[in-house]
């Protein structure tokens, strides 16, 4: 079935224009860089732009980790990992953040810092901030080379002036390297911060609307926000202001998911980046069973002497 | 307990395959499946709605999308569009005339006596659309002896093998512009007038403004019913293009390429394809108009009509005058600045495509819980700042 398929399922020529568009958008950070991206055998919104991109960068005997929602085993990021692979032989796939050469997401940043030689792929459903606020792309274009962002900076202050709070839940804007504000990808506020100086290279995909940008490595990144109004993440303090902690791993640093236990039908939190939590997990383990020991040694110590 | 509602994908993405096969093969015993044959010729416009919206010309793999996607067109049209990304493109063909089609159907609603008459060919147009009970025990035997008779009592003799295009018949008598004065236009909505080759949707992102021939790409492989209500809207008032169809003819066009070793012109097959001309009210060009202050030296001629183009694969007709009448609302909005939405590139040429508008409404069906997390996040925390008793 596979074999029918050339590797990394586009034709050369395709991966070639994906890889120098790539090129241009690191050198021009956060510029928006239009490419023809070709119809992929999965919905368009459902990774495509992120999907070209790894298909036209990934080489055989690399490790890739696809993530949707922070989790390696959701319905879209298993049938883009087993695309992937069908695909492109000769790769590995991984689950755990720090094996992975090539990581695609989709609304998540990993929660562990990521390293020079990684690379971050993001979907991007929307690849310009400025839509909120200019529907015409060839106005907006003019915009964006002009860095005249007013108009996103006077709809924050409205927001203030209305609601007396910045309303842009996620899909922040973010102003890269000084000059091009991008639309940082569905990722949550908390994930924002980890854009600025990243050691990774940071790849948008839009795929729909045929744009590739990126964040290069130790750029800076900065959110949109005014002196006396800063940049906020998600608040996970409850009523008594104490940091709600993951169910799971007991984390109290990561961003959470908020679900109702279908049993006792209580809310409870737990980590959105699966990987994080299976590693805080067995790190309160290993630590148990550490301190265990200690004690049956001391338990021991106590019998014998 | 866990990840209740996102773990478990890899194995619920597999059985949803299973049993959407189930549904296509749970009939009964003596169920036959469909065979490829049956769905180009039984589906027929099915299979031309797939096979356009698809853009690549490949009967025998339209007709098999049609049947792995259960008949759901925007899926058919997107699978066959996804194996056309593997394809490389390896030659581009030169202009092809028109004129040399095989015709099965070319009507004119401008004018009754046209040159080699109206042929009214295949149509439903003037059917009662009543429902036809005796086709719901349809024996074969009845059913073949009804194309074995068609062609008894059929003449091919007298039927000529090409007809003259009707918009010539206009352009000779001066109410067309000529030729020449067309391409001038096409060139001027180009940026870079050097560049006169057509423009390739597959191989460049449209970076706005376009040329026409990439609204016409687009338009091309666009989905029927987006088109058709964009182009409504034009006819019922957002918008005045009051076409008149100068010719719409459905029929089969020779297809040609270089020859590999001598590089001369060679058949390499034909392609069904569906035209349609659209002749519209002429307007007197306004002197602000940017085209007349570059060119106003160049274009000061008599008025003319105007014309709207619109062609696909496969025998789609209210696709190709939908995509002419959008084609002359296009040209318009180029030239003017677009007074409705059917006069605007950005608004036509980014909202038609099918498998682009179908995947991303599809994609809300995906989680979304961090970005709802989110979202949260900011309402209780509005809520709390205009409700500060709480």
């Amino acid at each position: 079935m596979s074999t029918a398929y050339p590797f990394g399922f586009l034709d050369e020529y395709a991966k070639k224009e994906v890889r120098r568009t790539t090129l241009k958008a690191v050198a021009i950070p956060g510029y928006q860089v239009p490419y023809s991206s070709r119809e992929m055998p999965m919905g368009r919104g459902f990774g495509t732009g992120g999907l070209q991109l790894t298909l036209a960068l990934i080489g055989e005997g690399e490790t890739l980790k696809v993530i949707d929602q922070g989790s390696d085993d959701s319905v879209n990021a298993v049938s883009l990992r087993s695309f992937i692979e069908m695909t492109c032989v000769g790769i590995n796939t991984t689950t755990k953040t720090e094996e992975a050469d090539l990581i695609q997401s989709r609304h998540r940043i990993p929660e562990k810092v990521l390293r020079e030689d990684q690379l971050l792929i993001l979907q991007v459903p929307y690849p310009d901030p400025l839509v909120v606020v200019e529907p015409s792309e060839d106005k907006r274009k003019t915009l964006h080379g002009e860095a005249d962002y007013s108009r996103l900076l006077v709809k924050l202050y409205e927001d203030i002036v209305k609601f007396d709070e910045i309303t842009i839940s996620h899909r922040y804007p973010t102003r890269i390297n000084s000059h091009y504000v991008i639309d940082s990808s569905p990722i949550p506020r908390w994930d924002v911060p980890k854009l600025h100086q990243s050691s990774a290279l940071i790849l948008f995909g839009a795929g729909r609307e045929k744009k590739i940008y990126a964040v290069p490595p130790y750029t800076k990144a900065e959110p949109l926000a005014f002196e006396d109004v800063p940049f906020r993440v998600e608040n996970f303090t409850d009523s008594i202001g104490q940091r709600r902690s993951c169910q799971r791993c007991n984390c109290t640093s990561s961003f959470l998911d908020e679900f109702i236990d279908s049993t006792t039908g209580e809310k409870v939190y737990q980590c959105s980046d699966t990987d994080w939590c299976d590693t805080q997990q067995s790190l309160n383990r290993s630590t148990q069973a550490a301190t265990d020991s200690e004690n049956v040694s001391k338990i021991g110590e106590i019998a014998h002497g | 307990m866990g990840y209740v509602a996102i773990k478990g994908g890899g194995q619920a993405i597999d059985e949803t395959k299973k049993v959407f096969d189930y549904l296509r093969t749970r009939q009964s015993d003596t169920a036959l499946p469909l065979d490829s044959n049956i769905i180009e010729n039984q589906l027929r416009l099915l299979h031309s709605r797939v096979i356009s919206e698809g853009g690549v010309y490949h009967p025998r793999l339209a007709s098999l999308a049609i049947k792995q996607s259960q008949g759901d067109t925007l899926e058919a049209a997107f699978a066959l569009r996804a194996y056309r990304s593997t394809q490389p493109r390896l030659l581009e063909t030169p202009v092809h005339d028109t004129s040399n089609m095989r015709i099965t159907r070319r009507i004119s609603s401008a004018f009754k006596d046209i040159s080699g008459g109206q042929m009214l060919g295949a149509t439903t147009d003037y059917h009662l659309r009543l429902m036809r009970m005796d086709l719901l025990d349809e024996s074969p035997e009845k059913f073949r002896a009804i194309a074995k008779q068609w062609l008894e009592n059929t003449s091919v003799e007298h039927i000529p093998d090409t007809f003259p295009k009707v918009l010539e018949s206009l352009r000779a008598e001066g109410l067309l512009p000529p030729i020449e004065n067309n391409q001038v236009e096409v060139n001027q909505t180009q940026k870079n007038t050097a560049e006169a080759e057509p423009f390739d949707i597959t191989r460049e992102p449209l970076v706005f403004p376009v040329p026409r021939s990439a609204a016409l790409a687009t338009m091309a492989r666009g989905e029927q019913g987006s088109l058709l209500a964009i182009a409504y809207s034009n006819m019922r008032g957002y918008g005045d293009v009051h076409p008149t169809v100068a010719e719409l003819r459905v029929g089969y066009l020779p297809v040609f390429l270089p020859h590999p070793i001598t590089g001369e012109l060679t058949e390499i097959g034909e392609v069904e394809i569906t035209e349609c001309e659209v002749v519209a009210m002429y307007e007197e060009h306004s002197d602000e108009s940017p085209q007349n202050k570059v060119h106003s030296n160049m274009n000061k001629t008599k008025p003319t009509f105007t014309l709207g183009y619109g062609a696909c694969f496969g025998h789609n007709e209210v696709k190709a005058i939908s995509m002419a009448i959008l084609d002359r609302a296009l040209q318009k909005g180029m030239a003017d600045g677009p007074a409705n939405p059917s006069e605007d590139p950005e608004f036509v040429l980014l909202h038609v495509d099918g498998i682009d508008s179908m995947g991303f409404c599809t994609h809300y069906k995906m989680p979304h819980y961090v970005t709802f997390q989110s979202d949260m996040d900011r309402l209780r925390a509005t809520q709390q700042k205009s409700n500060p008793k709480e």
